[in-house]
């Protein structure tokens, strides 16, 4: 058994909560300097205040939105490491209030959703533990902001309407609500699984990386023709018009009921941040 | 195209949808839970804490916190429809002019050309650019609300484009009819 000190994870948290939102990852970055050319006109001027944004956003350790974000963490946690003293969810939920407060990010958490009074310190965090082989933890920081949350969809479709009807829904959901989620968007897809565990797996579909290459040959596929068919709908960067209207589209597929069909949209601004560290 | 709000109330025609430009004044950062505490104030009658007759420009923001040294926190626009059913009354109030991100409902944009209004749109996720175009900032009040406390920005040069014009061409509306 590896014993790690409690206090080893609420530092790594800390530092992924400024890290992530301070700086663009590369595959991000890259890809918006890649789609320069493909646009024109004032789209062209969007995506470049983009780009300039994420270089000062850097530079000066700023955070890249004032949204930063619902504090969303993937962890896989090794079944040969003990914890010491407190509890996985206590470091981190402890590494987000720390993180958030001592570098100044905005708390955008609401501690019930109707009286909605807001927590001052960004926690409850969303934790997904995943068991693994291994004496390490693995832990993924990724803030979400809320329009493109707000812009996203789950529908439970029935299995006669297939890929035909599912890229229906999805081109439905983009067409309808892009452009108040700050495009150019990466779209997470999940497909199978059930009313619960679908939103869950859109959601982990939008950790892969930009130029990532989905091992299952008839999804990579299927991706390719959603990126077409989204980069035709003409919504653009900000969605005032343009080709680019998405970076990239992610599918995750899950076994599913012989009666079911669900489908999640999980929509992904430009200000796509995410990032690792292993403990 | 430099703009200045006090030339702009004077005449909001000279803008058309599209156009790009340059904005300074002051603006008040108004969202979520902020509009829904005006309407309901002005709907009842009763008085607000600030003079809400000096408010002729509103910034859908909620800003991260200012760090020390800096003049603003991050600052850039977040979704202007989230507070459409609160529009048509602000901009009856005397409000000119809306700054934010997306797309507005129809009854929205009628309420802007009604009363010779106009709504611009920000770059989102651009916040580490708009906050220096942001040259004071007063708060205004609601504390509590934490990010969604009202705050009097003076802004110098920030980039906007002409989102809805007063005459009521929308350049989101426009985008949709020519895809079809």
């Amino acid at each position: 058994m590896r014993k790690i000190k409690c206090k080893t994870i609420i530092n790594a948290v800390k530092y992924l909560c400024a890290k992530s939102n301070f700086e663009l990852p590369e595959d991000v970055l890259k890809s918006l300097i890649q789609s320069i050319n493909l646009e024109t006109g004032v789209g062209r001027d969007i995506l470049k205040e983009i780009i300039a944004n994420a270089k000062i956003a850097k530079k000066l350790q700023y955070p890249l939105c004032q949204d930063t974000g619902v504090a969303n963490f993937f962890v896989k946690l090794g079944n040969d490491v003990c914890i010491e003293q407190k509890s996985i969810y206590y470091a981190i939920n402890k590494g987000v209030s720390l993180g958030y407060i001592s570098n100044y990010l905005r708390k955008s958490i609401v501690s019930d959703p109707i009286k909605r009074t807001n927590t001052k310190n960004n926690t409850p965090a969303n934790i997904y533990i995943d068991i693994v082989s291994g004496n390490k933890i693995e832990i993924v920081f990724f803030p979400k902001g809320g329009g493109s949350e707000n812009a996203s969809e789950l529908k439970m479709l029935t299995p006669s309407v297939g890929w035909k009807g599912i890229k229906e829904f999805i081109l439905d959901v983009i067409n309808n609500k892009a452009e108040n989620a700050c495009p150019p968007l990466i779209i997470g897809i999940g497909i199978g699984g059930d009313f619960a565990s679908v939103g869950l797996l859109s959601k982990k579909a939008l950790l892969r990386e930009i130029g990532s290459v989905n091992p299952n040959k008839k999804y990579f596929d299927r991706e390719q023709e959603l990126l077409n068919d989204i980069n035709k709908l003409g919504i653009g960067p900000m969605g005032i018009g343009g080709k680019v209207t998405a970076l990239a589209v992610f599918i995750e597929s899950k076994p599913t009921h012989i009666s079911s069909l669900p489908v999640a949209v999980n929509i992904q601004c430009h200000s796509h941040r995410k990032k690792m560290i292993i403990i | 195209m430099k703009i200045n709000l006090q030339d702009l109330i004077l005449n909001t025609e000279i803008l058309k949808f599209g156009q790009k430009i340059l904005f300074s004044g002051i603006v008040y950062t108004i969202r979520d839970i902020a509009h829904r505490k005006i309407f309901d104030t002005l709907i009842r009658g009763d008085e607000l804490p600030f003079d809400f007759s000096n408010i002729m420009a509103i910034y859908y923001c909620g800003p991260s916190p200012t760090k020390p040294g800096n003049v603003v926190g991050a600052c850039g626009p977040t979704t202007s429809s989230r507070v459409d059913v609160f529009t048509p009354t602000i901009l009856d109030k005397g409000v000119k002019v809306l700054i934010g991100k997306g797309n507005r409902s129809d009854y929205v944009l009628e309420s802007i050309k009604r009363n010779k209004a106009i709504y611009f749109i920000a770059t989102g996720g651009t916040a580490a650019i708009i906050s220096k175009t942001v040259k004071r900032v007063e708060f205004v009040a609601f504390n509590d609300l934490g990010p969604e406390a009202i705050y009097k920005f003076e802004i110098k040069d920030m980039p906007l484009i002409t989102a809805i014009d007063s005459f009521g061409n929308n350049i989101f509306k426009i985008r949709r009819n020519n895809a079809k």
